[in-house]
């Protein structure tokens, strides 16, 4: 078994082992394992990155075995500098998740840990999936422990939203299954990305396929107008599930149009190309003013993820160098800051038990260590420069710049609403004088809550200051694709 | 003529009837309640019939028999193995609930259910049209009895009314399309119609008219809209053990004369049936998925949810012959085949927890009687979690890869049609998925109401897990069966 592999089974094969264990007698003996399984599971997937190739655009830690010889499908994965980071991110954020879950989940503590760990093996296979009936496999999977982690420990509209969150990014992603058995046919029989990248195909059916593929992207990014489910479905998930929520299954959707929506359909890309991009500045516009009349502190960070997401797929459609390294940048500090934010969020939930901005003020009197870690990840939230924020938004935004001045424009103004609405909160929840009882009988954060914070806050940092480790192992493969998507393939 | 080689194409069946027999005999005798001898007895003959079935298949039998009068081919002997298998788990997780509900007085329930799986096997194995015939009538006497066991029940018996009413009047319909067709063709052998028709000498409205009745008993049988009344009510009506028993190994030999009589029969006539069965699908996806949402009843959403699966099953069978086109029938045919053993495996797991489920005097039969069961039985929460997802098609559950592959074969027409067809099909899917998620979350989101955890004795714990888990790993390695139904259905078509 390859690297890779371990990196997807590893996590999942914990998931199984807590799963059995059982009922909640044994729940000290459930966290330490889950705890040693996220710790493994994350240090497998290191020397993908110590062990990368630099200056290849080519698969790389490629395993290929005959998977169901009925359809001619392979377990196919492997990495490129596209996917390497969002391995890596996936089993950081779970092993952040499980830490931040240790006392706060006392009920049904396996099912809770084995999901998560279950999840971030399945979400390390769509990222690493070369064969497109993989992918949908690994794709469609994750929802089934999401659904659960919604339903089982959220908040009082669980039902609800676990429903919201499942049957709206089902819709989605069973059009994409037809797209995808349509390319098995028309490709002669094989769910062989690479082969579907060569496959030439007309114009209409490019456009079909492209739409059947944005309408299972679009929802999971999620892309305005098909964003509505995010807020309500954050609001409602425990802490954990917000952080890989908006952390990494967001992030699935965003990678599926660089693996299948671009290089399957780059004419029809280019040619919706406007298209794209009109809906992506809706979200970081529109969505950003929608943001700051929030009351709900999960809602407005949930509506934030969807303005930042806007870069990101803003990026992708500008077809430049800068704009896609960029979107993938921001992909991955919005992975780590929107973990920061949540996480942030339920440290004063699981204290007070509220999430309106109103039952806060003046937390920074009781508890200031806590503020401080606040305070970095509100500034990397409006994209400050030196935080991770930074980086992917300023490249994008120069992306923009290039492509049309008043398209740079507007997504610049972006960050400003970016910064209203996240300092905004920030002044109303932490600044200020005490404002009740509750704030003032706040405890800072213990030793736990400081380790999760400290592993989030050094990538977050580091990233900003830093990027370039970030930045160089994604040059060949964006390269790459960009000149795959400029020719057409039109027959 | 009967020579010795007819012998061996009745081997299994005549040992089934033999051992059905000597069951009923040796019943007389048994005093004790829970009825140990019989119904271990009856397992045996199952699980040898069973292993009989499979030495069949596995040694690639392909005989006519009796003047071709039986068939034993390797998709026939394929679908009696997994057909006596599912009677077997059926009667391994109905022991308990039939004891406590007092249809154990008699042997009744082992020896009917050995009799209908003797009808099952003629359906299957029957190469004639009243073979075929008699082995319908067979299975669906021994089930209007089962579905009447509980006779002072009352919902149990208007139950068997109504379905002895319907299926009477079905297997009417499907003899009279048959008589229809042997008035046209001059026989009533499966093979010989086919080459009648395909000489062309026949007028084609004459057999159109037989076909219609034809496809409307076997519709029946299936239990596809607008032929699916009885379906509901007699779901609902049955003991759950009698539901189990109608809704699981019966679909196999459904399929089996469905194939028999259109494939091999008619398939000439491809164009004319597929049509009808492309309505008959359209509609049951529609009605069943529609229909299912307003159920609060389990036994009555899981039927309307059959009329579904069965819709999707006949997406398969007419996507057969494409513009005249018989190259990728058997790929067709097979994703059809592939679909209702995964559809049956799952039906079992199902209502095997809904079995463990009802107690003495306490039916479990509402959707609200499994609120909180992840709380007090982890374990066969997690397994019906599984069936419901597979049945919903999400993966990695095997009922993703029935979907997939039925899906498949219906877009490699390339027609736009079809491929219109395939969105409805997913677009109700996912109407279906609403449904199924709803179980989910009773078992998983409610609090219970009851708090004990389920008993369950050995061999239903064992068999119950065997086959949870069989539905998770077939769609981790869903190739091999993916693989035996292809092989079984090509060798078919060509032999």
């Amino acid at each position: 078994m390859g690297l890779l592999s371990l990196a997807i089974w590893m996590p999942i094969a914990f998931g199984v082992i807590l799963l059995a264990l059982g009922r909640d007698e044994h729940a000290g003996v459930v966290r330490w394992l889950a705890l040693v399984g996220a710790l493994a599971s994350f240090l497998v997937t290191l020397p993908l990155y110590s062990g990368f190739q630099l200056n290849t655009a080519a698969m790389q830690f490629v395993e290929r075995e005959p998977w169901i010889g009925r359809f001619n499908v392979f377990y196919h994965v492997g990495l490129d500098g596209i996917s390497l980071w969002l391995v890596l991110l996936t089993a950081f954020i779970n092993l952040v998740v499980v830490i931040a879950g240790w006392e706060v989940i006392t009920r049904k503590v396996n099912q809770y840990m084995g999901a998560f760990m279950i999840l971030s093996g399945l979400m390390i296979g769509v990222f690493s999936a070369l064969d497109g009936l993989l992918f949908y496999v690994f794709f469609e999977a994750t929802l089934i422990p999401m659904y659960l982690i919604i339903g089982i420990w959220g908040g009082p509209n669980k039902i609800y939203a676990a429903f919201k969150f499942f049957l709206y990014t089902l819709l989605g992603s069973l059009l994409m299954l037809v797209a995808l058995i349509f390319l098995y046919t028309k490709s002669g029989g094989s769910f062989d990305l690479a082969t579907w990248h060569k496959l030439p195909l007309g114009g209409t059916t490019q456009t079909l396929l492209f739409f059947a593929f944005l309408a299972a992207f679009a929802v999971k990014v999620p892309m305005w107008p098909v964003h509505t489910w995010l807020p309500d479905v954050h609001v409602e998930a425990p802490t954990g599930g917000s952080a890989v929520l908006a952390a990494i299954m967001l992030k699935l959707g965003a990678y599926g149009f660089l693996r299948f929506s671009l290089p399957i359909a780059p004419d029809a890309s280019r040619e919706w190309a406007w298209l794209m991009i009109a809906l992506s500045l809706v979200a970081v516009i529109y969505v950003g003013l929608v943001a700051m009349v929030q009351k709900d502190m999960k809602k407005l960070v949930a509506y934030s993820s969807v303005a930042h997401m806007g870069f990101v797929t803003l990026g992708f459609f500008v077809f430049s160098d800068l704009g896609v390294s960029g979107g993938i940048v921001q992909m991955i500090a919005h992975g780590f800051v929107s973990a920061a934010m949540f996480l942030c969020i339920g440290v004063l939930y699981d204290r007070v038990h509220s999430r309106e901005i109103a039952s806060y003020g003046g937390v920074v009197n009781t508890m200031p260590r806590f503020t401080a870690f606040a305070l970095l990840f509100a500034m990397a939230n409006c994209g400050l420069p030196a935080t991770a924020g930074f980086v992917g938004e300023w490249m994008v935004i120069l992306a923009a710049v290039k492509a049309n001045f008043w398209l740079g424009l507007g997504a610049a103004t972006a960050l400003i609403f970016g910064a209203a609405y996240t300092l905004w909160m920030f002044k109303r929840v932490y600044l200020g004088a005490v404002a009740n009882d509750d704030v003032k009988g706040l405890s800072d954060i213990n030793a736990r809550e400081f380790l999760t914070l400290t592993l989030l806050a050094i990538p977050v940092l580091y990233m900003g200051v830093y990027p370039k480790p970030f930045t160089d192992v994604m040059n060949s493969s964006v390269a790459e694709l960009l000149k795959h998507v400029a020719l057409t393939k039109l027959n | 003529m009967i020579d010795q080689y007819s012998w061996i194409t009745v081997y299994p069946e005549i040992i089934l009837l033999a051992l059905a027999c000597l069951i009923l005999l040796v019943d007389l005798g048994v005093k004790t309640a829970g009825r140990s001898t019989t119904y271990w007895m009856t397992l045996a003959t199952l699980a040898l019939v069973a292993g009989i079935q499979a030495e069949y298949a596995l040694s690639g039998l392909n005989q006519y028999g009796f003047s071709k009068l039986i068939v034993s081919d390797q998709m026939g002997n394929w679908l009696k193995c997994f057909a006596a298998l599912a009677v077997l788990v059926t009667l391994v997780y109905s022991r308990q609930y039939a004891g406590e509900r007092d249809m154990l007085r008699g042997g009744e329930l082992f020896t009917l259910s050995l009799f209908g799986l003797l009808g099952i096997f003629l359906m299957i194995g029957g190469n004639n049209f009243l073979v075929i015939y008699m082995g319908l009538e067979l299975l669906t006497l021994s089930s209007y009895a089962l579905v009447a066991l509980r006779r002072d029940s009352l919902v149990a018996t208007e139950a068997a009314m109504k379905y002895f009413v319907l299926g009477a009047m079905a297997s009417g319909f499907l003899l009279y399309g048959m008589s229809m067709l042997y008035g046209a063709t001059g026989t009533l052998d499966v093979n010989e119609v086919a080459q009648v028709i395909a000489s062309g000498r026949i007028q084609h409205q004459v057999l159109v008219f037989g076909l219609v009745f034809v496809v409307a008993g076997l519709a029946f049988k299936l239990g596809v809209v607008p032929f699916h009344m009885w379906i509901p009510d007699v779901y609902q009506g049955a003991p759950t053990a009698v539901t189990l028993l109608i809704g699981a190994a019966p679909k196999l030999a459904a399929f089996a004369i469905v194939i028999r009589l259109l494939v091999e029969g008619m398939l000439p006539l491809a164009l004319d049936w597929q049509q009808m069965l492309m309505l008959l699908s359209i509609a049951s996806l529609l009605v069943g998925n529609l229909a299912a949402i307003a159920q609060t009843n389990l036994k009555r959403m899981l039927a309307f949810s059959t009329i579904s699966q069965m819709g999707f099953v006949l997406l398969g069978l007419m996507s057969g012959v494409i513009n005249g086109n018989s190259m990728s029938s058997a790929d067709a045919y097979g994703s059809s085949m592939f679909y209702i053993l995964t559809y049956v495996l799952t039906t079992l797991a199902t209502f095997g927890v809904i079995l463990l489920l009802s107690r003495k005097g306490f039916e479990s039969e509402e959707i609200s009687d499994f609120a909180g069961l992840n709380q007090r039985s982890p374990m066969y929460a997690a397994v019906m979690a599984v069936c419901l997802f597979s049945l919903a098609g999400i993966p990695p559950m095997v009922g993703f890869y029935a979907k997939l592959s039925v899906l498949q074969a219906l877009v490699s027409s390339g027609e736009a049609m079809h491929i219109g067809l395939a969105v409805f099909a997913v677009m109700m899917s996912l109407v279906g998925a609403f449904y199924y998620l709803r179980v989910v979350k009773v078992m998983y989101f409610d609090a219970p109401v009851q708090t004990e955890a389920l008993q369950a004795g050995n061999d239903v714990r064992v068999v119950l897990s065997i086959n949870g888990a069989l539905v998770l790993v077939l769609g981790l390695f869903p190739g091999g069966l993916m693989a035996l139904c292809a092989r079984a259905v090509s060798s078919m078509m060509a032999g």
